[in-house]
């Protein structure tokens, strides 16, 4: 991989349809895991997001794993939330990233930390995710936040979330626009459930000029599919994939099928497509493969 | 007002073995802790049979109509012998008021607080409370539609709602509606929506430095 190459952003620019995939750190410094994970993603996707202590719950730190990720040849997309860090944190670790070769970020809020496993810990949130974008693109242009002049900027290709299922969608929608404006070039979305719902957002949005990669979330079983509907935010799994789940033999094989029917679909118009597969990384070259 | 809640009494009770208090004062507060059934005639009356029972002397209670009124409390020492002279003095008040208390007592008499200082608070009604401010110091309720999203989002976010909106319910406190569908649905009311599409800046925290003081004279 060339220094200089954003392997994400030329694919995108390049009108190809561009598969992503979430790798999530480990509770720990062994790394071996996430590296098996990684060299089995290596080759299959574009690039590969690196969650920030994803749902609260604490973990190794993205912007560690996305250094290790660039060292295993895989494009990098470091995933940072407004909800651990101050701006100065997050602000110094942009610089951080950027030094170290990473060259895409998603910037998120981050779930509340009454979700995850330290409850008892202050929820930051001293930006938004607007104002997240905001940042990096103001490092991008060589400034902090404050106006001083930067001794090298940054070159983040700015990515941002947003959630087409969202009800109601109008406030969600105006600040996915806000987002756009503020500096987001690319999106990955919330799950998809309802594809028709999803290509009429995906219409609306394609005219705003950004990139717009598809979520959507491996669901192992009909249990699990119920638990992230009771504690996940902004998933909201149908009964009809329940259902199916539920009636199967081989519940993971079936949700990977699920998978690659909604990755097909996508195929058909979106720009991309970014795939969760919660603790199930090892999954994801099935679910294309058998897009 | 300030809403208090009762400290665990185990809690309070270590707090006096520590301080070595065989004695105690109590000093309630006759606003804010009266209201919110914590700190008025009911509780004294209350704690004074707890902390009988638990084998503690309690020399007498207090009872002003703003503990969190330095002048106030310093009256009281002034005017009561069994106040100087109990071991502690056990404050069933806002940590304002618990300021106020040990800021009239000699510097050797430990002052322990009896309530946990909670928020400040809109009444809906009595012993109906609800968060009604943050106190953040630069109010933005003019381009909210009134309702603050300091205060009733979770998350303090300025710029619109989080991904995690359930059918215009919070993701965190889910018997609550999201503060920011609230703000939107007003704001249309009022057609005034393009005031969501407009960039809300990084809060500016430094008028938050701690401790805050005003002078008027």
């Amino acid at each position: 991989m060339s220094e200089d190459v954003n392997l994400l952003k030329e694919e995108l620019d390049a009108g190809r349809f561009t598969i992503t995939a979430e790798i999530c750190p480990p509770r720990g410094t062994d790394v071996s895991a996430f590296i098996d994970k990684a060299r089995l993603l290596k080759g299959k996707i574009t690039a590969a997001n690196v969650t920030d202590n994803q749902r609260a719950v604490m973990r190794l730190s993205s912007l560690a794993c996305s250094v290790i990720l660039k060292q295993e040849g895989l494009e990098p997309v470091l995933q940072m939330t407004c909800r651990d860090r101050n701006r100065i944190a997050i602000q110094s670790d942009l610089l951080g990233g950027a030094a170290l070769g990473i060259k895409n970020i998603l910037a998120l809020t981050g779930d509340h930390v009454s979700f995850g496993d330290h409850k008892e810990s202050k929820p930051v949130f001293d930006l938004d995710a607007v104002q997240l974008v905001h940042t990096v693109k103001t490092l991008n242009e060589g400034k902090n936040l404050n106006g001083k002049e930067l001794r090298g900027e940054t070159d983040y290709y700015i990515g941002a979330a947003v959630n087409p299922g969202s009800v109601p969608l109008e406030p969600e929608w105006l600040r996915f626009k806000k987002k756009i404006n503020a500096g987001a070039e690319f999106f990955q979305t919330q799950a998809i459930y309802d594809m028709e719902r999803f290509k009429k957002f995906f219409d609306d949005a394609e005219k705003l000029d950004v990139k717009i990669l598809g979520g959507i979330l491996l669901l192992k079983s009909a249990k699990m599919a119920e638990y992230l509907n009771k504690n996940v935010p902004g998933v909201d799994v149908p009964q009809s994939y329940i259902d199916e789940l539920e009636n199967s033999d081989e519940p993971l094989k079936t949700g990977i099928d699920i998978a690659s029917r909604q990755l097909r679909e996508l195929m058909g118009f979106c720009h991309g497509a970014h795939i969760m597969a919660i603790s199930q990384e090892e999954s994801v070259p099935q679910i294309i493969d058998g897009a | 007002m300030i809403v208090t809640e009762k400290k665990p009494i185990n809690e309070i009770i270590e707090n006096l073995e520590r301080a070595n208090a065989k004695s105690v004062h109590l000093f309630g507060c006759d606003t804010c802790a009266q209201q919110c059934k914590t700190g008025g005639e009911v509780e004294l009356k209350e704690m004074t049979t707890l902390l009988t029972d638990k084998g503690f002397e309690v020399t007498g209670t207090s009872l002003v109509d703003e503990t969190c009124y330095t002048q106030l409390a310093k009256r009281e020492f002034r005017q009561k012998e069994e106040l100087k002279g109990a071991d502690a003095v056990l404050v069933l008040a806002c940590g304002a008021g618990v300021k106020c208390v040990a800021d009239s007592a000699e510097e050797t008499q430990p002052i322990l607080p009896a309530l946990n200082s909670m928020f400040l608070t809109s009444v809906e009604r009595v012993g109906k409370f609800y968060e009604g401010c943050s106190l953040c110091g630069n109010c933005v309720l003019a381009d909210t539609g009134g309702i603050c999203p300091h205060t009733d989002c979770p998350k303090s976010l300025l710029n619109g709602p989080c991904g995690g909106v359930d059918n215009g319910k919070c993701e965190v406190y889910t018997e609550n509606d999201c503060a920011w569908v609230r703000i939107y649905d007003r704001l249309k009311e009022q057609g005034r929506l393009d005031i969501m599409t407009e960039f809300v800046p990084p809060k500016d925290h430094s008028v938050q430095g701690k401790p805050h003081k005003v002078l008027l004279r």
